[in-house]
């Protein structure tokens, strides 16, 4: 009884852990139950029960309620194709003046107003691409074809590679300095070496739309949160589920809205990146000082003074961290928008990958990679940079950088001309290297992966089969065998004895939808691999963390690290797995493990580093050894900020599961593809996204709620 | 007073989602505690008070007192919950938003405790921000600023970026920025409490020195005694919101009204902060005195000596020399050594 008294939590799980597992054998599998693979959905099936909710037929095969709830949401998935296709093609036709065919038309709002959007879109990335790649259809959308036929001259060169480069080092140099200028200048010699300068800059022009869009809106809209608590409240569960929501799944309902290519790509871009955006600008303007908003005040600003003069300056490193943000996750849509028709970068690796041709996807990989990293420390760089006061500057002082740049274009012109020369008849090296005519090493990474394969096939093949059939299998089928009742149990009294009804009412509601939904079995696959996933990287991340942490240069080196491999788009964790374990379900694992990891690791390390040094002397000088000392005083009090770090690598893991469909996995992610390529997906994809972002956000709620608490407890921030 | 230019008549401010129902059924007996229950936390309770032009009215209490509030209230950076402001005669709550920037930028300065510098601004262009604000010509306000920059004593910096200066130098920026406007009210919210203790005595004397020139109406809120006796006209002692009691330094260290004063007060060393004409007397014999004169200005601890070596009451002048009062020498070993002080 006493016991009992001195840790009540204790028992309330293990209570509830009795009950689940009571619930767990009670229930027995049903006979007809088996795990439906493949299309079984798509056909009809005489097992099969069906109903009919607002108008949509949904067919399901039919358990014990105990044992899988019947999918009483099914009906949503259609209903929302049905509208979205109702709102696009049939709702508010209007007569809208048709340029081509001089005439009005009818046709719907929303079909109008997308395609509109979809126009200035594709006009607005052609713009930018002709400038880098050259062409006449920038000069054409001002004047007229039959202009251009009779000024030839008119037509515009792209910008020689030289220009770009030399451009991108002094910008760098001016931001940061010598070493990113080096940096800068290796990373464009890559990229024109290996003949990826197309589609880089089909990728950058990508970027260049998306990412200042994206920033405006996201900056307005953090404006407006700031300013209004409704529009918050409002805005706050739909960013919390795009921050969580696969960015593969977005892209399903945009390509019904938006079709296919660039511009559809750029938009999806826009949703995925405004989010962290708001968030950012919400947090630096929270954090300007009231005294100086006083002050603002004080000075006598009216509103708009006090926003543009006092509050958005003040918050400038924050709202520039937002930018970083925001050019990071477009970097990463534009490399997954492949699969939905963008141009560049992405859809080279996507291609390469798809053809199994290993070697060309790592060039591709390792441009992206390169050019993710040099974004993410410019654009850091930009952020952390602070004027200072040099006295008074010459003129040439002032104006240096600008110089060097004009003298950099008049350069770079001057060899593309002398280029037209010296490589008569074949190409112009000196103004862009054609995309296959650069070097390239693929043959000689593909022949390495063979030999990786001749010389360790056995060896892989065992470790696979061992993992697949001795861990992985097993695994799996203990998930499926839950029965859904016991699983919400499970879920709710975690909620309830985390964070009192409240959080049992939220994180069951979220579970409840899940199951509901058609896809329970496929959300307990995603489940099992991203809890395999998980557990490994927490391992993982911990102990190297911990570790790390010990000496100050390896701390210093391990979130160097981090920072660089969380630039990287998460597509381009497939390559090399699928290097050297081919196309099994341990790559993907092994890819959600290394990708998250890095969260694991890098909260371990802070959390480790903000305990306080004061702690730190008075727990030395109380004489205990340095393990003492971890488990006594460091860990206790950075837990709360590890467990934040579980939380990120549940995200990450989840994210990189559903990505790992591409391989070929049989969860939620392998539905979501198919959604992509299925006409009426829309409702389907979005559905399922927010499944995988339900999951996500059970764990962020359990954790959060925890850490909120803890934190409170030993009086932390 | 006709001449008072900020007038408070019983400004209540009290936190809380229904704090005016609440002041209203508690007509006028606010009560901290009982509030608190109710999940409504007292800022101000019931401060009424004048300031004369010129004066300056140093509010003195701890933290939690209510004394930044206070002055919120009157800078009408928060509302008042309840009660009536009057700046110059206008009541500063019925103005409208446009009329209360108005105000702002032509009749009120403001200097924060934590300098509140606008960190991507040069020295001067935060000096000049008010005067930009305001709509002035570059040129103009550069040139005003510039004055100010000399004023404070920070010329040579004035291109320095706030975070590239001291602690005392960046609150000269604040002050020179808040002087800019040249504002007839200034408001100080604990100016000198974030500087160290020599700083803030070099900072102090600065301060005198330009009250001296300016003569503006002055608001100071400090939560240092020393401070407080050292810079005011009159202090206003606030405890819990209310004040406890509003007077020159001189009566408050002689009278303290309640309890609370008293605790201030015990410890503080009287012939350092009272004058002469604190603890002289009438005069009744002027034929009876020394020859030593000393003016009723004077602080105590410097005429002491010269009292104490005299028999007879010293004459006590004032401005044009004429004998206003007599102080005894055992007056003053009185005044140091004898009464309540234990």
């Amino acid at each position: 009884m006493e016991l009992l008294k001195k840790y009540p939590k204790l028992f309330q799980w293990l209570f509830l852990l009795v009950i689940f597992f009571a619930l767990c054998f009670a229930i027995d599998v049903p006979e007809t139950y088996k795990f439906i693979r493949g299309q079984a959905e798509f056909v009809k099936d005489p097992n099969q029960s069906t109903y009919t909710l607002f108008g949509a037929e949904v067919r399901y095969y039919a358990f014990d309620t105990l044992w899988r709830l019947p999918p009483l949401l099914g009906w949503l998935p259609i209903w929302v194709n049905d509208s979205l296709f109702f709102l696009l093609n049939e709702w508010m036709p209007m007569e809208f003046w048709n340029e081509d065919l001089q005439e009005y038309r009818t046709r719907p709002l929303v079909l109008q107003i997308t395609r509109n959007i979809t126009a200035s879109m594709t006009f607005l990335i052609e713009l930018i691409r002709e400038i880098l790649l050259g062409g006449s259809k920038t000069v054409v959308a001002f004047t007229s074809w039959d202009w251009i036929d009779k000024n030839p001259w008119a037509e515009l060169p792209g910008l020689p590679w030289t220009i770009v480069a030399a451009g991108a080092v002094i910008l760098c140099y001016k931001l940061s300095g010598k070493g990113l200028a080096i940096f800068a200048g290796l990373v464009m010699i890559y990229i024109s070496v290996f003949g990826q300068w197309k589609p880089s800059m089909q990728t950058l022009s990508f970027i260049l739309v998306a990412a200042p869009l994206s920033f405006i809106f996201g900056l307005s809209l953090g404006i407006m949160a700031y300013k209004s608590k409704r529009i918050e409240k409002a805005l706050y569960p739909l960013l919390l589920v795009m921050q969580t929501m696969p960015q593969y799944a977005v892209l399903v309902p945009a390509m019904v809205l938006f079709g296919i290519g660039d511009h559809a790509a750029v938009i999806i871009t826009m949703v995925v990146a405004i989010p962290p955006m708001i968030l950012l600008t919400l947090l630096g303007l929270r954090a300007v000082p009231s005294e100086v908003i006083e002050a603002g005040k004080m000075s006598g600003c009216n509103n708009w003074q006090l926003m543009t003069k006092v509050l958005i300056p003040t918050a400038r490193r924050d709202i520039l961290i937002g930018v970083n943000q925001v050019i990071m996750v477009c970097f990463s849509m534009a490399v997954i928008a492949a699969f939905i028709g963008a141009k560049g970068l992405g859809w080279n690796l996507l291609l390469a990958l798809n053809q199994l041709n290993i070697g060309l996807a790592l060039e591709a990989g390792l441009c992206i990679s390169m050019i993710a990293i040099l974004l993410d420390k410019m654009s850091l760089a930009w952020a952390n940079k602070q004027e200072d006061y040099f006295g008074n500057l010459t003129f040439f002082q002032r104006y240096k950088n600008t110089l060097f740049f004009a003298g950099a274009v008049l350069i770079g012109v001057i060899f593309a001309y002398v280029g037209t020369f010296v490589f008569k008849g074949s190409f112009n090296y000196f103004s862009e290297i054609p995309h296959n005519k650069g070097l390239s090493f693929a043959d000689f990474w593909n022949k390495g992966v063979d030999w990786i394969w001749d010389t360790f096939f056995q060896t892989l093949k065992i470790f696979n089969t061992w993992l697949i059939t001795e861990v992985l299998q097993p695994m799996r089928a203990l998930y499926l065998r839950m029965p859904a009742v016991a699983t919400l149990v499970l879920v709710i009294g975690a909620g309830y004895i985390i964070g009192g009804i409240r959080s049992a009412f939220t994180v069951g509601g979220l579970a409840l939808f899940i199951a509901l939904s058609p896809w329970w079995d496929r959300a307990l696959v995603t489940a099992y691999m991203a809890t395999f996933g998980v557990i490994a990287s927490c391992t993982i991340g911990l102990t190297v963390g911990t570790l790390c942490q010990q000496n100050k240069y390896t701390t210093k080196f391990m979130l160097a690290v981090c920072d660089i491999f969380q630039t990287f788009p998460s597509f381009v964790y497939l390559i090399p797995v699928m290097m050297l374990f081919g196309i099994t379900d341990t790559s993907v694992l092994i890819a959600v493990i290394v990708y998250a990891t890095i969260p694991a690791t890098r909260y371990t390390i802070e959390g480790l580093r903000s305990v306080p040094p004061a702690l730190h002397d008075a727990a030395t000088m109380s004489g205990v050894t340095k393990f003492q000392r971890l488990i006594n005083i460091e860990f206790p009090i950075a837990f709360p900020h590890m467990m934040l770090g579980v939380n990120q690598t549940i995200v990450f893991a989840l994210f990189m599961v559903i990505i790992g469909a591409f391989i070929g996995t049989e969860d939620l992610g392998q539905y979501i593809l198919k959604a992509l390529s299925d006409k009426k997906g829309g409702g389907k994809g979005l559905i399922l996204g927010i499944c995988v972002a339900f999951i996500a956000l059970i764990f962020d709620n359990l954790i959060r709620t925890w850490v909120e608490k803890r934190k409170k407890h030993l009086g932390i921030d | 007073m006709t001449n008072a230019v900020i007038k408070c008549e019983s400004v209540y401010k009290i936190f809380g989602t229904n704090a005016k129902k609440m002041l209203q059924e508690a007509n006028g007996n606010v009560d901290a505690k009982t509030f608190q229950e109710n999940g409504c936390i007292v800022g101000v309770n019931n401060a009424s008070f004048e300031v004369a032009k010129g004066e300056m009215l140093v509010v003195m209490g701890l933290s939690g007192s209510g004394k930044s509030t206070l002055l919120r209230c009157i800078s009408r950076l928060t509302d008042a919950t309840d009660g009536k402001i009057f700046i110059e005669g206008q009541d500063l709550l019925s103005l409208k938003n446009k009329e209360l920037i108005e105000l702002r930028r032509n009749k009120m300065g403001m200097v924060f405790q934590s300098f509140a510098l606008l960190p991507h601004k040069t020295v001067l262009e935060n000096i000049a921000f008010p005067l930009q604000i305001k709509g002035i010509k570059t040129e103009d306000s550069i040139n005003k600023a510039m004055d100010m920059v000399k004023l404070v004593g920070l010329d040579g910096r004035e291109n320095y970026f706030p975070r590239e200066l001291s602690g005392g130098q960046q609150q000269r920026v604040g002050i020179a920025r808040s002087l800019a406007v040249e504002p007839d009210i200034w408001f100080l919210d604990e100016p000198f409490s974030a500087l160290d203790p020599l700083i803030r005595k070099e900072m102090q004397d600065e301060f005198l020195r330009l009250q001296g020139v300016l003569k503006k109406t002055i608001m100071f809120i400090t939560h240092d005694f020393d401070e407080a006796l050292r810079l005011a006209d009159r202090i206003a002692i606030m405890k819990d919101g209310i004040i406890e009691q509003l007077d020159t330094p001189a009566k408050i260290v002689l009278n303290p009204a309640t309890e609370y004063v008293k605790k201030f007060t015990e410890e503080v060393p009287r012939e350092k902060v009272l004058k002469i004409e604190a603890v002289m007397d009438p005069v009744d014999d002027v034929k009876n005195l020394s020859d030593l004169k000393v003016s009723k200005n004077e602080i105590i601890e410097n005429v002491a000596e010269k009292i104490l070596t005299q028999e007879k009451s010293v004459a006590v002048i004032d401005e044009n020399n004429k004998i206003v009062g007599t102080v005894h020498p055992s007056k003053i070993i009185h005044t140091v050594f004898g009464g309540e002080k234990k």
